[in-house]
C-alpha cells in the first residue's frame, strides 16, 4: 500500500469515526430512554473488548482464551485508584491503561512464544490466576463480593459521570476514539507486519522481522484497549467484579467476534451488539436462555460457518465480480 | 491462607489419610474425564469443550437409572453407554462438520452444546440440586486407616477407576483396535490410504471418550450433588490435567489427575480460596517449561 493511499484511507476512517460519534451523541436528544443509553454504554465496553481481542485473533492469529484478564484488570485498577487514592478521572484512566499494559507486557512476554493451542491455554491459565488473586486478596478487592460501595466520580472538563447522559457521552467518545486508534494501528505498516506474521511467521523472520516483538506489541496494545473497555464497565456498574476477569467473560468476547466476523474491522462490534440484543431478547421471552442461545450459535457456526460481517462481506465480494 | 492448618494436617496420620483418600477419588474421577478428553484430542486433534457436559449427562443418566432399578452397578453402565451413544450422535451430526474448520468454530459448536445441554437437563431433571444418596451396598461403616476415615464407597470408586484405566491401557497398547487408533492419531492420511475408515475411527474414539466421561459421571453420582452446570468446573480441571500430563497422553492424564486431586484436597485445608489459583499456576509452569506436558510427545 502506498503512503498516499494509506493517508486517504486514514482520512476516510477518521470521517467515519466523526460521523459515528456525531450520530451516537445525538441519541440522548432523540430519546431519554435509560434502556437505550445503558445499551450504548454496555456496547461501548464490550465493543472495545471484542475488537481488541480481534487484534490478536483476527489479525495476529493468536487465539487468546484469557483476554478478559485485561478487561477485569482495567476495571479494578480504575475503580481502586478512584476509591483509594482519590485520583481524578483522567488520572485513574491513565493508571488503568498503564496497569493493563504492564500486565499485558508481563503475561505476553511469556505467552507469545508458545504456538496455537498452547498459547490459548497459557493465556487461560494466567487469567484464572489473576481471577484467583482477585478472589483471595479480599482486603483490597472485596473478594467474591466484588468491589462495592460505589466509586467516586469527581467532575472533570465539565463532565459529571454520575449523570447517565454524561456517562453515555463519555463511553461513546472512549469507544469511538479507541476503535479509531485500533483501526489506524491495524492499517499502519505495523498492522500489515502483524498480518504477515499471522500468515507466514517463517517468511517474516527471513525478512528480518523480530516476530515475537511484533506479537508482543500487538498483545500489549490489545491489553490496553481491553482495559479501556473495563474502565467503561467499571463506571457503568459503579464497581468491579471478579466475573470481569473470569473465563466466561473471555468466552463471551470470543463469541462476539465469531458472531460478528473476524475479517471485517467492525465485525466484533456488530457481534457484540448482536449478542447483547440477543441476550436481552431471550431473557425477556424465555427462561431457557441457554437452549435458545445455543441453537442460535449452532446456526451461526454450522449455517454461516463464519461471522455475520464476514458472511455479508463475502456476499458483497461475489456481487462485485 | 491458613498454612499452619496445612502443616498440622500433614503431621497427623489421620488427617493425611482422610485428605489423601479424598484427593485420590477426585483424581480418579478426573482421570476418567481427562482420559476421554486427551484421547479425543490425540486422535481427532479436536478439543471437546463439551466434555464436562458429558460428565453431567452421565451423572443424571445414572440418577434416573438408579431410581428405576435401584442397582448402582447397572446405573453406571447405563450412564457410560448412554453418554457414549450420545457422543456418537453428536460426532456424526455436528462435530464431523467442523474438523477442518478453525479451532474457534469447534469451540463455538461445543459452547452451543454446553448451553443447550445445561438447559435440557434443567427441563428434564429440574433446576434444583439433586442427589442420588449412597446406594445400600456401600452403607457400611467407613474403614479406619491410621485413624483416618475412608468411606467404603471410596475404595470401590478407586477400584472401578483403576480397572477402567487398566482396560484402557490394554485396549490401546495390546489390541489390534488400539493399534489402529494409535495409527490414526499418528498419521491419519496414511491410515486411510491403508484402507481403514478413519471417519469411522474418529466417530468411535469420540464416542469412547464420551463413554469415559459418562462413566465418571455415573461413578460420581453418589458422592456429588447434581445440578445443571456441574460440568463446568470439571471441564476446566480436566483441561489443566491434560495440559499438565501432555495433550494426547493417557498415562500423562493419570499423573496429572492424581496431582490435581491431591492439590485440591490438601489445598482446601491450607489455602481454600487459592486452590484454583494453584492449579492454574501449575499449568502455567508446565506450559512455560515443557509445553508438551509431563508425558506428552513434542508438539506436532
Amino acid at each position: 500500500m502506498s503512503a498516499a493511499s494509506a493517508r486517504s484511507s486514514l482520512g476516510r476512517d477518521t470521517l467515519w469515526a466523526l460521523i459515528a460519534l456525531g450520530a451516537l451523541l445525538a441519541v440522548p436528544y432523540l430519546t431519554s430512554s435509560r434502556i437505550a443509553l445503558d445499551f450504548g454504554i454496555r456496547l461501548a465496553a464490550y465493543g472495545l473488548l471484542a475488537t481488541s481481542l480481534n487484534i490478536l485473533v483476527g489479525y495476529g492469529g493468536m487465539v487468546s482464551f484469557g483476554h478478559a484478564m485485561f478487561f477485569g484488570g482495567g476495571a479494578y485498577a480504575f475503580a481502586l485508584s478512584l476509591q483509594k487514592t482519590g485520583a481524578s478521572i483522567p488520572q485513574a484512566l491513565l493508571i488503568a491503561l498503564c496497569f493493563s499494559a504492564v500486565i499485558g507486557l508481563l503475561v505476553g512476554a511469556v505467552c507469545v512464544r508458545l504456538k496455537e493451542i498452547y498459547f490459548s491455554f497459557l493465556t487461560l491459565a494466567f487469567q484464572m490466576f489473576l481471577h484467583s488473586i482477585i478472589l483471595t486478596w479480599t482486603t483490597l478487592t472485596g473478594g467474591d463480593q466484588g468491589l462495592t460501595g460505589g466509586i467516586p466520580r469527581p467532575p472533570f472538563l465539565g463532565l459529571n459521570l454520575a449523570d447517565p447522559v454524561h456517562l453515555y457521552g463519555f463511553a461513546c467518545v472512549m469507544a469511538v476514539v479507541g476503535l479509531w486508534l485500533m483501526r489506524a494501528i491495524l492499517q499502519s505498516p505495523f498492522g500489515y507486519t502483524l498480518r504477515m506474521v499471522r500468515d507466514n511467521a517463517d517468511r517474516a523472520r527471513f525478512l528480518g522481522i523480530a516476530v515475537w516483538r511484533v506479537k508482543l506489541s500487538a498483545f500489549v496494545l490489545a491489553a490496553c484497549f481491553a482495559g479501556m473497555g473495563g474502565v467503561i464497565m467499571a463506571l457503568f456498574v459503579s464497581g468491579a467484579f471478579p466475573d470481569f476477569s473470569y473465563w466466561t467473560m473471555s468466552g463471551e468476547a470470543i463469541f462476539m467476534i465469531m458472531m460478528g466476523g473476524i475479517q471485517v474491522f467492525i465485525g466484533p462490534v456488530v457481534g457484540a451488539a448482536v449478542l447483547l440484543l440477543l441476550n436481552d431478547a431471550i431473557s425477556r421471552t424465555t427462561e431457557y436462555h441457554g437452549l435458545v442461545l445455543g441453537l442460535v450459535v449452532l446456526l451461526f457456526a454450522l449455517g454461516f460457518k463464519r461471522g455475520l460481517m464476514d458472511f455479508l462481506g463475502q456476499l458483497w465480494a461475489k456481487q462485485q465480480r | 491462607m491458613d498454612l499452619a492448618a496445612l502443616i498440622d494436617c500433614l503431621s497427623s496420620a489421620s488427617c493425611v489419610v482422610t485428605q489423601a483418600s479424598t484427593g485420590l477419588i477426585v483424581g480418579a474421577l478426573l482421570f476418567l474425564v481427562a482420559a476421554g478428553l486427551t484421547l479425543i484430542f490425540g486422535v481427532l486433534g479436536v478439543i471437546n469443550f463439551a466434555h464436562g457436559s458429558f460428565y453431567m449427562l452421565g451423572a443424571y443418566f445414572a440418577l434416573s437409572a438408579y431410581r428405576l432399578s435401584a442397582n448402582f452397578a447397572l446405573s453406571v453402565v447405563v450412564a457410560g453407554l448412554g453418554v457414549g451413544l450420545f457422543g456418537l450422535l453428536l460426532e456424526r451430526l455436528f462435530m464431523r462438520r467442523v474438523y477442518n474448520a478453525d479451532v474457534l468454530m469447534q469451540l463455538l459448536v461445543c459452547y452451543a452444546f454446553i448451553l443447550i445441554l445445561d438447559d435440557v437437563v434443567k427441563i428434564v431433571w429440574g433446576p434444583n440440586f439433586q442427589s442420588m444418596g449412597m446406594p445400600e451396598a456401600f452403607q457400611a461403616p467407613p474403614l479406619l486407616i491410621g485413624g483416618g476415615v475412608v468411606p467404603i464407597f471410596y475404595l470401590y470408586l478407586m477400584a472401578a477407576a483403576g480397572l477402567i484405566a487398566l482396560l484402557l491401557w490394554v485396549i490401546l497398547s495390546k489390541t489390534r483396535m488400539g493399534k489402529i487408533v494409535r495409527a490414526a492419531a499418528h498419521n491419519p492420511s496414511m491410515t486411510s490410504a491403508l484402507g481403514l475408515n478413519t471417519s469411522l475411527i474418529y466417530a468411535g474414539v469420540f464416542a469412547f471418550g464420551g463413554m469415559l466421561a459418562g462413566l465418571a459421571g455415573g461413578l460420581a453420582a453418589p458422592v456429588r450433588s447434581m445440578s445443571p452446570g456441574m460440568g463446568f468446573s470439571i471441564l476446566i480441571e480436566s483441561f489443566i490435567v491434560t495440559v499438565i500430563g501432555g495433550m494426547g497422553s493417557v498415562s500423562g492424564a493419570l499423573v496429572g489427575a492424581l496431582l490435581i486431586g491431591l492439590i485440591r484436597s490438601f489445598g482446601s485445608i491450607g489455602f481454600p480460596l487459592f486452590v484454583e489459583g494453584t492449579m492454574f499456576f501449575a499449568m502455567a509452569v508446565i506450559l512455560i517449561v515443557k509445553p508438551s506436558g509431563l508425558l506428552g510427545k513434542a508438539a506436532r
